[in-house]
Protein backbone atom coordinates (compact mmCIF):
# COMPACT_ATOMS: atom_id res chain seq x y z
CA UNK A 1 0.00 0.00 0.00
CA UNK A 2 2.90 2.34 0.80
CA UNK A 3 4.34 1.93 -2.69
CA UNK A 4 0.95 2.63 -4.27
CA UNK A 5 0.85 5.88 -2.33
CA UNK A 6 4.43 6.68 -3.43
CA UNK A 7 3.27 6.29 -7.04
CA UNK A 8 0.14 8.37 -6.47
CA UNK A 9 2.17 11.23 -4.97
CA UNK A 10 4.65 11.15 -7.84
CA UNK A 11 1.85 11.17 -10.41
CA UNK A 12 0.21 14.17 -8.78
CA UNK A 13 3.52 16.00 -8.43
CA UNK A 14 4.20 15.49 -12.12
CA UNK A 15 0.82 15.77 -13.80
CA UNK A 16 -0.36 18.81 -11.85
CA UNK A 17 2.72 20.64 -13.13
CA UNK A 18 1.20 20.21 -16.59
CA UNK A 19 -0.94 23.33 -17.02
CA UNK A 20 -3.20 21.74 -19.61
CA UNK A 21 -4.15 18.92 -17.28
CA UNK A 22 -4.52 21.26 -14.34
CA UNK A 23 -6.89 23.57 -16.23
CA UNK A 24 -8.93 20.64 -17.53
CA UNK A 25 -9.40 19.38 -14.00
CA UNK A 26 -10.23 22.85 -12.69
CA UNK A 27 -12.24 24.24 -15.62
CA UNK A 28 -14.67 21.41 -16.35
CA UNK A 29 -16.13 21.19 -12.81
CA UNK A 30 -16.43 24.96 -12.74
CA UNK A 31 -18.50 25.01 -15.96
CA UNK A 32 -20.59 21.95 -15.14
CA UNK A 33 -21.41 23.26 -11.68
CA UNK A 34 -22.06 26.85 -12.70
CA UNK A 35 -24.25 26.04 -15.72
CA UNK A 36 -27.24 24.48 -13.89
CA UNK A 37 -27.01 27.10 -11.15
CA UNK A 38 -27.10 29.93 -13.70
CA UNK A 39 -30.08 28.34 -15.49
CA UNK A 40 -31.87 27.82 -12.22
CA UNK A 41 -31.24 31.41 -11.26
CA UNK A 42 -32.40 32.77 -14.65
CA UNK A 43 -35.52 30.60 -14.79
CA UNK A 44 -36.36 31.34 -11.18
CA UNK A 45 -36.04 35.11 -11.59
CA UNK A 46 -38.07 35.12 -14.83
CA UNK A 47 -41.07 33.76 -12.92
CA UNK A 48 -41.72 31.08 -15.54
CA UNK A 49 -42.05 28.40 -12.92
CA UNK A 50 -44.33 30.27 -10.57
CA UNK A 51 -47.78 28.78 -10.31
CA UNK A 52 -46.85 25.54 -12.07
CA UNK A 53 -48.77 22.50 -10.86
CA UNK A 54 -47.50 18.93 -10.68
CA UNK A 55 -50.16 18.10 -13.25
CA UNK A 56 -48.11 20.18 -15.73
CA UNK A 57 -45.19 17.76 -15.30
CA UNK A 58 -44.67 14.46 -17.16
CA UNK A 59 -46.47 11.81 -15.14
CA UNK A 60 -43.32 9.69 -14.55
CA UNK A 61 -41.52 12.73 -13.29
CA UNK A 62 -44.07 13.74 -10.69
CA UNK A 63 -43.37 10.41 -9.02
CA UNK A 64 -39.77 11.54 -8.57
CA UNK A 65 -40.80 14.82 -7.00
CA UNK A 66 -42.42 13.22 -4.00
CA UNK A 67 -44.08 15.88 -1.89
CA UNK A 68 -42.61 18.83 -3.81
CA UNK A 69 -44.99 21.51 -5.02
CA UNK A 70 -45.51 22.14 -8.74
CA UNK A 71 -42.98 24.97 -9.01
CA UNK A 72 -40.46 23.08 -6.81
CA UNK A 73 -40.94 20.02 -8.98
CA UNK A 74 -40.34 22.14 -12.08
CA UNK A 75 -37.09 23.40 -10.56
CA UNK A 76 -36.11 19.88 -9.63
CA UNK A 77 -36.96 18.77 -13.18
CA UNK A 78 -34.77 21.52 -14.57
CA UNK A 79 -31.70 20.76 -12.46
CA UNK A 80 -32.20 17.01 -12.94
CA UNK A 81 -31.54 17.52 -16.64
CA UNK A 82 -28.00 18.31 -15.58
CA UNK A 83 -27.51 15.25 -13.44
CA UNK A 84 -25.93 13.28 -16.26
CA UNK A 85 -23.79 16.19 -17.36
CA UNK A 86 -22.66 16.45 -13.76
CA UNK A 87 -21.57 12.83 -14.03
CA UNK A 88 -19.25 13.77 -16.90
CA UNK A 89 -16.68 14.85 -14.35
CA UNK A 90 -15.69 11.42 -13.03
CA UNK A 91 -15.53 10.22 -16.65
CA UNK A 92 -13.63 13.00 -18.37
CA UNK A 93 -11.14 14.07 -15.69
CA UNK A 94 -9.47 10.63 -15.21
CA UNK A 95 -9.20 10.25 -18.99
CA UNK A 96 -7.22 13.47 -19.29
CA UNK A 97 -5.11 12.58 -16.27
CA UNK A 98 -4.41 8.96 -17.22
CA UNK A 99 -3.69 9.77 -20.86
CA UNK A 100 -0.96 12.22 -19.84
CA UNK A 101 0.30 10.02 -17.02
CA UNK A 102 0.63 6.80 -19.03
CA UNK A 103 1.45 8.04 -22.54
CA UNK A 104 3.73 10.62 -20.93
CA UNK A 105 5.70 7.74 -19.40
CA UNK A 106 5.95 6.16 -22.83
CA UNK A 107 7.18 9.26 -24.58
CA UNK A 108 9.76 10.09 -21.92
CA UNK A 109 10.70 6.40 -21.54
CA UNK A 110 10.39 6.54 -17.78
CA UNK A 111 8.46 3.30 -17.35
CA UNK A 112 11.43 0.97 -17.75
CA UNK A 113 13.35 2.34 -14.76
CA UNK A 114 10.15 2.08 -12.69
CA UNK A 115 9.57 -1.51 -13.80
CA UNK A 116 13.18 -2.30 -12.86
CA UNK A 117 12.35 -1.55 -9.21
CA UNK A 118 10.74 -4.13 -6.89
CA UNK A 119 7.32 -2.51 -7.43
CA UNK A 120 4.76 -5.01 -8.73
CA UNK A 121 2.83 -4.36 -11.93
CA UNK A 122 -0.40 -4.36 -9.93
CA UNK A 123 0.95 -1.73 -7.51
CA UNK A 124 1.94 0.42 -10.46
CA UNK A 125 -1.41 0.05 -12.21
CA UNK A 126 -3.40 0.67 -9.04
CA UNK A 127 -1.20 3.68 -8.20
CA UNK A 128 -1.76 5.20 -11.62
CA UNK A 129 -5.47 4.43 -11.54
CA UNK A 130 -5.92 5.96 -8.08
CA UNK A 131 -3.87 9.00 -9.04
CA UNK A 132 -6.30 9.60 -11.92
CA UNK A 133 -9.51 8.61 -10.15
CA UNK A 134 -9.09 10.30 -6.74
CA UNK A 135 -8.92 13.90 -8.08
CA UNK A 136 -11.89 13.21 -10.36
CA UNK A 137 -14.02 11.75 -7.58
CA UNK A 138 -12.91 14.43 -5.12
CA UNK A 139 -13.65 17.23 -7.55
CA UNK A 140 -17.06 15.69 -8.38
CA UNK A 141 -18.00 15.44 -4.72
CA UNK A 142 -16.74 18.92 -3.98
CA UNK A 143 -18.63 20.33 -6.97
CA UNK A 144 -21.75 18.53 -5.83
CA UNK A 145 -21.40 20.17 -2.44
CA UNK A 146 -20.99 23.57 -4.07
CA UNK A 147 -23.99 22.80 -6.29
CA UNK A 148 -26.24 21.90 -3.35
CA UNK A 149 -25.15 25.04 -1.51
CA UNK A 150 -25.77 27.08 -4.68
CA UNK A 151 -29.25 25.63 -5.14
CA UNK A 152 -30.11 26.45 -1.53
CA UNK A 153 -28.72 29.96 -1.95
CA UNK A 154 -30.64 30.61 -5.17
CA UNK A 155 -33.95 28.98 -4.30
CA UNK A 156 -33.92 29.19 -0.48
CA UNK A 157 -35.98 26.01 -0.83
CA UNK A 158 -35.03 23.36 1.71
CA UNK A 159 -37.42 20.83 0.19
CA UNK A 160 -35.73 21.09 -3.22
CA UNK A 161 -32.25 20.91 -1.72
CA UNK A 162 -33.32 17.91 0.36
CA UNK A 163 -34.59 16.17 -2.75
CA UNK A 164 -31.21 16.73 -4.47
CA UNK A 165 -29.42 15.29 -1.44
CA UNK A 166 -31.24 11.98 -1.57
CA UNK A 167 -32.05 9.01 -3.78
CA UNK A 168 -31.04 9.18 -7.39
CA UNK A 169 -28.56 12.05 -6.98
CA UNK A 170 -26.73 10.34 -4.13
CA UNK A 171 -26.49 7.13 -6.11
CA UNK A 172 -25.27 9.05 -9.14
CA UNK A 173 -22.64 11.10 -7.36
CA UNK A 174 -21.39 8.71 -4.69
CA UNK A 175 -21.73 5.29 -6.37
CA UNK A 176 -22.05 5.66 -10.14
CA UNK A 177 -19.44 8.47 -10.20
CA UNK A 178 -16.55 6.43 -8.73
CA UNK A 179 -17.56 3.44 -10.90
CA UNK A 180 -17.45 5.69 -13.96
CA UNK A 181 -14.01 6.96 -12.92
CA UNK A 182 -12.77 3.35 -12.76
CA UNK A 183 -14.22 2.69 -16.23
CA UNK A 184 -12.59 5.83 -17.60
CA UNK A 185 -9.18 4.93 -16.14
CA UNK A 186 -9.41 1.40 -17.56
CA UNK A 187 -10.28 2.71 -21.01
CA UNK A 188 -7.46 5.27 -20.78
CA UNK A 189 -4.98 2.51 -19.85
CA UNK A 190 -6.11 0.41 -22.81
CA UNK A 191 -5.98 3.27 -25.29
CA UNK A 192 -2.70 4.55 -23.89
CA UNK A 193 -1.10 1.15 -24.42
CA UNK A 194 -1.52 1.67 -28.16
CA UNK A 195 -1.32 5.46 -28.58
CA UNK A 196 1.97 7.30 -28.59
CA UNK A 197 0.68 10.85 -28.22
CA UNK A 198 -1.11 11.98 -25.05
CA UNK A 199 -3.55 14.11 -27.05
CA UNK A 200 -4.50 11.19 -29.30
CA UNK A 201 -4.91 8.97 -26.25
CA UNK A 202 -7.08 11.57 -24.58
CA UNK A 203 -9.27 12.09 -27.64
CA UNK A 204 -9.77 8.37 -28.17
CA UNK A 205 -10.41 7.75 -24.48
CA UNK A 206 -12.97 10.54 -24.47
CA UNK A 207 -15.20 8.24 -26.54
CA UNK A 208 -16.01 6.68 -23.16
CA UNK A 209 -18.37 9.62 -22.51
CA UNK A 210 -20.56 8.80 -25.55
CA UNK A 211 -22.91 6.39 -23.74
CA UNK A 212 -23.44 9.01 -21.05
CA UNK A 213 -24.20 11.68 -23.66
CA UNK A 214 -26.65 9.22 -25.23
CA UNK A 215 -28.43 8.95 -21.89
CA UNK A 216 -28.41 12.72 -21.55
CA UNK A 217 -30.00 13.32 -24.94
CA UNK A 218 -32.43 10.45 -24.29
CA UNK A 219 -33.49 12.19 -21.11
CA UNK A 220 -33.94 15.70 -22.51
CA UNK A 221 -35.87 14.31 -25.48
CA UNK A 222 -38.16 12.42 -23.10
CA UNK A 223 -37.19 8.86 -24.13
CA UNK A 224 -35.54 8.02 -20.83
CA UNK A 225 -36.24 9.22 -17.34
CA UNK A 226 -33.33 8.83 -14.96
CA UNK A 227 -35.09 7.67 -11.83
CA UNK A 228 -33.78 5.59 -8.96
CA UNK A 229 -34.50 2.28 -10.71
CA UNK A 230 -32.63 3.37 -13.87
CA UNK A 231 -29.75 4.57 -11.73
CA UNK A 232 -29.58 1.19 -9.91
CA UNK A 233 -29.47 -0.58 -13.28
CA UNK A 234 -26.79 1.85 -14.40
CA UNK A 235 -24.74 1.12 -11.27
CA UNK A 236 -25.10 -2.66 -11.73
CA UNK A 237 -24.16 -2.33 -15.39
CA UNK A 238 -21.13 -0.25 -14.45
CA UNK A 239 -19.98 -2.89 -11.96
CA UNK A 240 -19.98 -5.50 -14.74
CA UNK A 241 -18.38 -3.14 -17.27
CA UNK A 242 -15.71 -2.09 -14.76
CA UNK A 243 -14.82 -5.69 -13.99
CA UNK A 244 -14.44 -6.52 -17.69
CA UNK A 245 -12.49 -3.35 -18.47
CA UNK A 246 -10.16 -3.87 -15.51
CA UNK A 247 -9.36 -7.41 -16.65
CA UNK A 248 -8.51 -6.15 -20.15
CA UNK A 249 -6.54 -3.19 -18.84
CA UNK A 250 -4.55 -5.37 -16.41
CA UNK A 251 -3.68 -7.77 -19.21
CA UNK A 252 -2.44 -4.92 -21.38
CA UNK A 253 -0.51 -3.45 -18.47
CA UNK A 254 1.83 -6.42 -18.13
CA UNK A 255 5.52 -5.75 -17.56
CA UNK A 256 6.71 -7.51 -20.70
CA UNK A 257 3.94 -6.05 -22.88
CA UNK A 258 4.81 -2.53 -21.71
CA UNK A 259 8.50 -2.94 -22.43
CA UNK A 260 8.30 -4.73 -25.72
CA UNK A 261 5.03 -3.66 -27.31
CA UNK A 262 4.43 -0.12 -26.08
CA UNK A 263 5.88 1.80 -28.99
CA UNK B 1 27.37 -13.14 -9.54
CA UNK B 2 25.65 -13.69 -12.89
CA UNK B 3 25.25 -17.15 -14.28
CA UNK B 4 23.22 -18.04 -17.35
CA UNK B 5 22.58 -21.40 -18.95
CA UNK B 6 21.17 -21.66 -22.47
CA UNK B 7 19.22 -18.45 -21.94
CA UNK B 8 16.91 -17.87 -24.89
CA UNK B 9 14.29 -15.26 -25.69
CA UNK B 10 11.82 -15.37 -28.56
CA UNK B 11 9.46 -12.61 -29.62
CA UNK B 12 6.95 -14.49 -31.72
CA UNK B 13 8.87 -15.97 -34.63
CA UNK B 14 11.94 -13.88 -33.97
CA UNK B 15 14.67 -15.24 -31.70
CA UNK B 16 16.30 -12.26 -30.01
CA UNK B 17 18.69 -14.14 -27.71
CA UNK B 18 19.83 -17.64 -28.55
CA UNK B 19 21.34 -20.08 -26.09
CA UNK B 20 23.38 -17.65 -24.03
CA UNK B 21 25.62 -19.31 -21.46
CA UNK B 22 28.04 -17.21 -19.45
CA UNK B 23 29.37 -16.46 -15.97
CA UNK B 24 30.28 -13.08 -14.57
CA UNK B 25 32.25 -13.00 -11.35
CA UNK B 26 31.83 -10.73 -8.33
CA UNK B 27 33.55 -7.38 -8.78
CA UNK B 28 34.10 -7.94 -12.47
CA UNK B 29 33.46 -5.39 -15.22
CA UNK B 30 32.01 -7.48 -18.01
CA UNK B 31 31.65 -5.95 -21.46
CA UNK B 32 28.73 -7.07 -23.60
CA UNK B 33 29.40 -5.96 -27.16
CA UNK B 34 27.33 -6.32 -30.27
CA UNK B 35 25.71 -4.42 -33.13
CA UNK B 36 22.34 -2.68 -32.87
CA UNK B 37 19.53 -5.22 -32.64
CA UNK B 38 21.90 -7.95 -31.44
CA UNK B 39 19.77 -8.64 -28.35
CA UNK B 40 21.92 -6.84 -25.77
CA UNK B 41 19.06 -4.83 -24.27
CA UNK B 42 16.84 -7.92 -24.27
CA UNK B 43 19.57 -9.77 -22.35
CA UNK B 44 19.82 -6.96 -19.80
CA UNK B 45 16.04 -6.93 -19.43
CA UNK B 46 16.01 -10.68 -18.80
CA UNK B 47 18.86 -10.54 -16.29
CA UNK B 48 17.26 -7.55 -14.56
CA UNK B 49 14.03 -9.59 -14.18
CA UNK B 50 12.10 -7.19 -16.39
CA UNK B 51 11.07 -9.81 -18.93
CA UNK B 52 10.95 -13.58 -18.73
CA UNK B 53 13.22 -15.81 -20.81
CA UNK B 54 11.53 -18.19 -23.25
CA UNK B 55 13.84 -20.98 -22.11
CA UNK B 56 17.06 -21.52 -20.20
CA UNK B 57 18.00 -20.50 -16.70
CA UNK B 58 19.88 -17.75 -14.95
CA UNK B 59 20.93 -16.73 -11.47
CA UNK B 60 21.67 -13.12 -10.62
CA UNK B 61 23.12 -12.11 -7.24
CA UNK B 62 22.36 -15.62 -6.02
CA UNK B 63 18.68 -15.62 -7.00
CA UNK B 64 17.02 -17.67 -9.71
CA UNK B 65 15.44 -15.69 -12.49
CA UNK B 66 12.33 -17.84 -12.67
CA UNK B 67 11.57 -17.75 -8.89
CA UNK B 68 12.92 -14.63 -7.26
CA UNK B 69 12.24 -11.78 -9.64
CA UNK B 70 11.52 -9.23 -6.93
CA UNK B 71 14.65 -10.20 -4.98
CA UNK B 72 16.72 -9.80 -8.14
CA UNK B 73 15.22 -6.36 -8.81
CA UNK B 74 16.16 -5.33 -5.26
CA UNK B 75 19.78 -6.30 -5.90
CA UNK B 76 20.41 -4.98 -9.38
CA UNK B 77 20.58 -1.48 -10.74
CA UNK B 78 19.82 -0.77 -14.37
CA UNK B 79 20.93 2.23 -16.35
CA UNK B 80 18.62 2.12 -19.34
CA UNK B 81 19.67 3.29 -22.77
CA UNK B 82 17.55 6.44 -22.43
CA UNK B 83 17.89 8.21 -19.06
CA UNK B 84 14.08 8.15 -18.62
CA UNK B 85 13.73 10.99 -16.12
CA UNK B 86 10.58 12.76 -15.00
CA UNK B 87 11.23 16.08 -16.69
CA UNK B 88 8.81 18.16 -14.62
CA UNK B 89 10.21 16.90 -11.33
CA UNK B 90 13.37 18.19 -9.72
CA UNK B 91 16.52 16.09 -9.65
CA UNK B 92 15.99 15.49 -5.96
CA UNK B 93 12.34 14.46 -6.38
CA UNK B 94 13.29 12.10 -9.22
CA UNK B 95 15.71 10.29 -6.92
CA UNK B 96 13.41 10.37 -3.89
CA UNK B 97 10.69 8.62 -5.88
CA UNK B 98 12.99 5.76 -6.87
CA UNK B 99 14.57 5.55 -3.42
CA UNK B 100 11.08 5.05 -1.97
CA UNK B 101 10.25 2.38 -4.53
CA UNK B 102 13.48 0.57 -3.64
CA UNK B 103 12.70 0.81 0.11
CA UNK B 104 15.94 2.70 0.77
CA UNK B 105 16.11 3.17 4.60
CA UNK B 106 17.43 6.75 4.67
CA UNK B 107 15.91 8.36 1.58
CA UNK B 108 17.07 11.99 2.09
CA UNK B 109 20.57 10.88 3.15
CA UNK B 110 21.05 8.52 0.25
CA UNK B 111 19.68 11.02 -2.28
CA UNK B 112 22.04 13.69 -0.99
CA UNK B 113 24.98 11.28 -1.05
CA UNK B 114 24.58 10.44 -4.73
CA UNK B 115 23.65 13.95 -5.82
CA UNK B 116 26.86 15.19 -4.20
CA UNK B 117 28.92 12.28 -5.54
CA UNK B 118 27.87 13.06 -9.09
CA UNK B 119 28.15 16.83 -8.74
CA UNK B 120 24.42 17.58 -8.93
CA UNK B 121 23.73 18.71 -5.38
CA UNK B 122 23.78 22.43 -6.16
CA UNK B 123 21.13 21.92 -8.85
CA UNK B 124 18.98 19.46 -6.93
CA UNK B 125 15.90 21.70 -6.93
CA UNK B 126 15.89 22.26 -10.69
CA UNK B 127 13.60 20.33 -13.00
CA UNK B 128 15.30 17.50 -14.86
CA UNK B 129 14.09 19.04 -18.13
CA UNK B 130 16.58 21.88 -17.65
CA UNK B 131 19.54 19.52 -17.40
CA UNK B 132 22.12 18.95 -20.13
CA UNK B 133 22.49 15.47 -21.60
CA UNK B 134 25.52 14.79 -19.40
CA UNK B 135 23.72 15.88 -16.25
CA UNK B 136 20.72 13.76 -17.16
CA UNK B 137 22.96 10.75 -17.61
CA UNK B 138 24.63 11.40 -14.26
CA UNK B 139 21.21 11.65 -12.61
CA UNK B 140 20.19 8.35 -14.24
CA UNK B 141 23.39 6.73 -12.93
CA UNK B 142 22.62 8.06 -9.44
CA UNK B 143 19.14 6.57 -9.72
CA UNK B 144 20.56 3.16 -10.65
CA UNK B 145 22.84 3.23 -7.59
CA UNK B 146 20.52 4.61 -4.90
CA UNK B 147 19.71 1.22 -3.42
CA UNK B 148 23.36 0.11 -3.45
CA UNK B 149 22.91 -2.77 -5.92
CA UNK B 150 25.38 -5.64 -6.02
CA UNK B 151 25.04 -5.90 -9.79
CA UNK B 152 24.83 -2.95 -12.13
CA UNK B 153 23.64 -3.19 -15.72
CA UNK B 154 24.80 -0.22 -17.76
CA UNK B 155 23.36 0.17 -21.24
CA UNK B 156 25.50 2.61 -23.26
CA UNK B 157 26.48 4.75 -20.24
CA UNK B 158 28.63 7.22 -22.21
CA UNK B 159 26.64 7.33 -25.44
CA UNK B 160 26.35 10.88 -26.77
CA UNK B 161 28.29 12.44 -23.89
CA UNK B 162 31.08 14.94 -24.43
CA UNK B 163 34.60 13.56 -23.77
CA UNK B 164 34.91 15.25 -20.39
CA UNK B 165 31.65 13.85 -19.00
CA UNK B 166 32.31 10.48 -20.65
CA UNK B 167 35.66 10.35 -18.86
CA UNK B 168 33.98 11.23 -15.58
CA UNK B 169 31.46 8.43 -16.05
CA UNK B 170 34.21 5.95 -16.91
CA UNK B 171 36.18 6.96 -13.82
CA UNK B 172 33.02 6.51 -11.79
CA UNK B 173 32.52 3.01 -13.20
CA UNK B 174 36.07 2.14 -12.16
CA UNK B 175 35.33 3.42 -8.66
CA UNK B 176 32.29 1.16 -8.54
CA UNK B 177 34.47 -1.80 -9.44
CA UNK B 178 36.82 -0.90 -6.57
CA UNK B 179 33.77 -1.01 -4.28
CA UNK B 180 33.31 -4.63 -5.38
CA UNK B 181 30.22 -4.22 -7.52
CA UNK B 182 29.71 -6.39 -10.55
CA UNK B 183 29.19 -4.34 -13.68
CA UNK B 184 27.60 -5.65 -16.86
CA UNK B 185 28.44 -3.05 -19.47
CA UNK B 186 26.78 -2.79 -22.87
CA UNK B 187 28.65 -0.36 -25.06
CA UNK B 188 29.42 0.48 -28.65
CA UNK B 189 32.51 2.32 -27.53
CA UNK B 190 35.09 -0.43 -28.00
CA UNK B 191 37.93 1.68 -26.71
CA UNK B 192 35.94 2.15 -23.51
CA UNK B 193 35.31 -1.60 -23.26
CA UNK B 194 39.00 -2.27 -23.85
CA UNK B 195 40.00 0.09 -21.07
CA UNK B 196 37.35 -0.82 -18.52
CA UNK B 197 36.42 -4.46 -18.97
CA UNK B 198 38.07 -7.45 -17.38
CA UNK B 199 36.37 -9.66 -19.97
CA UNK B 200 34.18 -9.02 -22.96
CA UNK B 201 31.55 -11.03 -24.79
CA UNK B 202 30.88 -10.34 -28.44
CA UNK B 203 27.24 -11.08 -29.07
CA UNK B 204 25.00 -10.99 -32.11
CA UNK B 205 21.87 -12.93 -31.22
CA UNK B 206 24.19 -15.63 -29.96
CA UNK B 207 27.56 -15.58 -28.27
CA UNK B 208 30.42 -15.15 -30.78
CA UNK B 209 33.35 -14.91 -28.37
CA UNK B 210 34.07 -14.44 -24.69
CA UNK B 211 37.43 -13.73 -23.11
CA UNK B 212 39.70 -10.95 -21.93
CA UNK B 213 40.34 -8.29 -24.60
CA UNK B 214 44.00 -9.37 -24.79
CA UNK B 215 43.13 -13.04 -25.18
CA UNK B 216 40.61 -12.26 -27.92
CA UNK B 217 43.30 -10.34 -29.80
CA UNK B 218 45.63 -13.30 -29.39
CA UNK B 219 43.01 -15.73 -30.65
CA UNK B 220 42.26 -13.74 -33.77
CA UNK B 221 45.52 -12.06 -34.64
CA UNK B 222 49.13 -13.23 -34.55
CA UNK B 223 51.51 -10.91 -32.76
CA UNK B 224 53.42 -8.45 -34.90
CA UNK B 225 56.21 -5.92 -34.38
CA UNK B 226 56.64 -2.61 -36.23
CA UNK B 227 60.11 -1.32 -36.99
CA UNK B 228 60.33 2.41 -37.76
CA UNK B 229 63.46 2.87 -39.90
CA UNK B 230 65.03 5.96 -41.45
CA UNK B 231 64.94 4.15 -44.81
CA UNK B 232 63.52 0.73 -45.61
CA UNK B 233 65.19 -1.76 -47.91
CA UNK B 234 62.75 -4.48 -49.07
CA UNK B 235 65.65 -6.95 -48.97
CA UNK B 236 65.61 -6.70 -45.15
CA UNK B 237 62.09 -8.11 -45.11
CA UNK B 238 63.25 -11.08 -47.16
CA UNK B 239 66.18 -11.56 -44.81
CA UNK B 240 63.97 -11.52 -41.71
CA UNK B 241 61.58 -14.03 -43.26
CA UNK B 242 64.43 -16.57 -43.30
CA UNK B 243 64.11 -16.91 -39.49
CA UNK B 244 61.91 -19.90 -38.61
CA UNK B 245 59.95 -17.90 -35.97
CA UNK B 246 59.01 -15.17 -38.48
CA UNK B 247 55.68 -15.81 -40.18
CA UNK B 248 55.62 -12.76 -42.37
CA UNK B 249 57.69 -9.63 -42.95
CA UNK B 250 56.48 -6.80 -45.18
CA UNK B 251 56.94 -3.09 -45.78
CA UNK B 252 53.80 -1.17 -44.94
CA UNK B 253 53.65 2.63 -45.28
CA UNK B 254 57.42 2.95 -44.96
CA UNK B 255 57.62 0.70 -41.92
CA UNK B 256 58.74 -2.88 -41.60
CA UNK B 257 55.98 -5.01 -40.09
CA UNK B 258 57.01 -8.44 -38.88
CA UNK B 259 54.55 -11.11 -37.73
CA UNK B 260 56.33 -13.57 -35.45
CA UNK B 261 56.10 -16.02 -32.59
CA UNK B 262 57.14 -14.98 -29.10
CA UNK B 263 58.30 -11.39 -29.76
CA UNK B 264 59.73 -11.06 -26.24
CA UNK B 265 62.30 -13.79 -27.01
CA UNK B 266 62.89 -13.14 -30.70
CA UNK B 267 62.82 -9.33 -31.09
CA UNK B 268 66.50 -8.92 -30.02
CA UNK B 269 67.59 -11.26 -32.86
CA UNK B 270 65.60 -9.22 -35.41
CA UNK B 271 66.98 -5.93 -34.11
CA UNK B 272 70.56 -7.24 -34.23
CA UNK B 273 70.06 -8.51 -37.78
CA UNK B 274 68.63 -5.20 -38.99
CA UNK B 275 71.40 -3.13 -37.35
CA UNK B 276 74.07 -5.43 -38.83
CA UNK B 277 72.42 -4.98 -42.25
CA UNK B 278 72.84 -1.20 -41.86
CA UNK B 279 69.33 -0.19 -40.89
CA UNK B 280 68.92 3.06 -38.91
CA UNK B 281 66.41 1.96 -36.29
CA UNK B 282 64.25 4.78 -34.90
CA UNK B 283 61.53 3.00 -32.88
CA UNK B 284 60.34 -0.54 -32.28
CA UNK B 285 56.86 -1.33 -31.03
CA UNK B 286 54.25 -4.03 -30.95
CA UNK B 287 51.50 -3.69 -33.54
CA UNK B 288 48.56 -3.45 -31.20
CA UNK B 289 45.27 -4.67 -32.61
CA UNK B 290 42.38 -2.73 -31.23
CA UNK B 291 39.30 -4.35 -29.75
CA UNK B 292 37.52 -2.75 -32.69
CA UNK B 293 39.56 -4.96 -35.07
CA UNK B 294 38.62 -7.99 -33.01
CA UNK B 295 34.97 -6.98 -32.83
CA UNK B 296 34.61 -6.25 -36.53
CA UNK B 297 36.28 -9.50 -37.48
CA UNK B 298 33.95 -11.47 -35.20
CA UNK B 299 30.76 -9.66 -36.15
CA UNK B 300 31.40 -9.57 -39.87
Amino acid sequence: MRKIWVIVRKEWAEVFKNRFVFFTIAFMPLILTALPLIMLSVMGSSGDMAGLSTSDMPSQFTALCGSLSGSDCAQYYLVSQFLLLFMLMPLAIPVTFAAYSIVGEKTTRTLEPVLATPVTTLQLLVGKALAAAIPAIGVTWFSFGVFIAGVQLITSNGALTGQLGAGVWLLAIFVAGPLMAVAAVSVAVMVSSRASDPRVAEQLSMLVILPLLGLFFGQISGFILINQRVMIYLVLGLVVIDAALMVFATQLFQREAILTRWK
Amino acid sequence: MIHTEHLTKDFGEKRAVDDLTLDVGEGEIFGFLGPNGAGKTTTIRMLGALIKPSSGQARVAGYALDHDETEIRRRVGILTEAPGLYDRLSAERNLEFFAELYDVPDVPGQVERYLRMLGLWERRAEAAATFSKGMRQKLAIARALLHEPQVLFLDEPTSGLDPEIARLVRDFIEELKVEGRTIFLCTHNLDEADRLCDRVAVFNGHLLALDTPAALRGQLYERAVVFHLRQVDPAWAVKLESFPFVRKAEVVEGKLVVTLDDPEANNPKLIRTLVEAGADLQFVGELRRSLEDVYLRLVQ
